[in-house]
């Protein structure tokens, strides 16, 4: 594969054609936030966490889905860039009800981190409040989508780490959300394999084990990284 | 509760400023000129709204202290049930064992607002303080910071919510 040379944040750097701004930039070692990103399945660029400045390209672009250009000028981290990012996280808090301090993933979850660490101390958007139920459902896990953010790496971390298809996205727009099967009590579904890959992907405490109280529930992503690894590199190595 | 974590610091804090106001004091009106303002819980009745409008139009630093304030937290889940009529015909209909009936006495039982709301979504905050609670160690920061003249928004992990 040939590689290509740019700049991300005035630092040169190649990576290998075909390579996302994202994984160019992780191997040289510059941070961009992600949130629906998870390594082992591929990008969809839904929560734009990770939009980056690209020089001569007016709008923002994902770097998880936009592949390195030779000469590409990349900036990852402005005043504007901040701005929106601090924005996007403002419009997910607003758009559920995260009650952080009753939430199963309270201290460990991502949406949680990326706040605080892009400095919201409070949401400037008037929160919505919807209602939306709860699936638990299932003899082991439960489904809040009070807490969902519409990330969908459960839904990819299903159908291709696990390959069992039982999560998928109904409805459009503020109705979206994240069923299993056919729209059925997570209970019910009959493709389920109970692996509990999805509640590993989830971000947030929307997917949790049933039996955590708040604050309690840590995700175990080594688990999800142990799988891909084996299947990418052929080597079962578990990370520490 | 976590205010009074701050355990031996509250005397050097005493002796920095003046409380002139607070829900468990003696005083029944709000008073005029306040420099600080920490206001605790979201804007859940018309009393708060009440309050919350004198208090600002008589304070020049006003700080959300604690995630009710910053966000509704807890008591802002009632919000997605809809009418407040919902959430006292199933606290005290419903589930009354004797006499069934709403809290409505006039003049001392203040009506429920519509929804509950952060305090940022009635009148203008200059700071916010969140937390569920926020812990000793962020609030004297806080206090401090506030204390020198500074009043700088926190950041980092100090704003976590939860």
């Amino acid at each position: 594969m040939a590689a290509k040379t740019l700049t991300i944040d005035g630092k040169q750097i190649s990576a290998f054609e075909g390579a996302t701004v994202l994984q160019a930039a992780e191997e040289a070692g510059i941070p961009i936030p992600t949130l629906c990103h998870l390594d082992g399945v591929y990008d969809i660029g839904a929560c734009r966490i990770c939009l980056v400045e690209v020089e001569g390209v007016a709008k923002l672009l994902p770097a998880c889905t936009t592949r390195v250009r030779e000469g590409m000028e990349v900036r990852t981290d402005t005043e504007r860039l901040r701005n929106y990012r601090r924005m996007i996280l403002e419009l997910l808090f607003a758009e559920r009800n995260h009650v952080c301090a009753v939430c199963v993933s309270n201290g460990h979850c991502e949406l949680q981190t990326l706040a605080y660490e892009h400095g919201m101390d409070h949401v400037r958007y008037e929160y919505r409040f919807p209602k939306w139920d709860l699936d638990v459902t299932h003899r082991l896990y439960g489904m809040d989508h009070n807490r969902c953010i519409l990330c969908n790496r459960c839904v990819r971390a299903c159908w291709h780490i696990e390959g069992a298809g039982t999560k998928n996205v109904a409805g459009r727009g503020a109705r979206a959300h994240i069923i299993s099967d056919l729209n059925q009590p997570w209970g019910d579904s009959e493709s389920c394999t109970s692996c509990g890959k999805c509640v590993d992907a989830c971000p947030t405490g929307a997917l949790f084990k049933k039996g955590a109280t708040a604050g309690e529930m840590a995700h175990n992503r080594a688990k999800l990284e142990f799988i891909v690894t084996a299947r990418e590199k052929k080597q079962w190595i578990a990370s520490e | 509760m976590s205010f009074l974590d701050l355990d031996e610091w509250l005397v050097d804090l005493a002796a920095a400023v003046d409380v002139v106001y607070s829900p468990i004091m003696d005083i029944k009106e709000y008073p005029e000129n306040v420099d600080v303002v920490l206001v605790e819980g979201a804007i859940a009745n018309e009393d708060h709204v009440e309050l919350m409008h004198r208090i600002r139009a008589n304070t020049k630093v006003v700080v959300a202290f604690g995630d009710c304030a910053v966000t509704g937290n807890v008591t802002a889940l009632r919000n997605p049930l809809g009418d407040p009529e919902n959430v006292l015909q199933r606290a005290y209909k419903d589930a009354a064992d004797i006499a069934p009936q709403y809290p409505a006495e006039k003049d001392i039982v203040p009506r429920l607002t519509p929804r509950v709301t952060p305090v940022h979504e009635l009148v203008k905050v200059d700071l916010f303080l969140p937390g569920c609670p926020p812990p000793a160690p962020r609030i004297k920061l806080f206090l401090e910071q506030l204390l020198a003249g500074k009043g700088e928004r926190l950041a980092g992990a100090n704003i976590k919510f939860g």
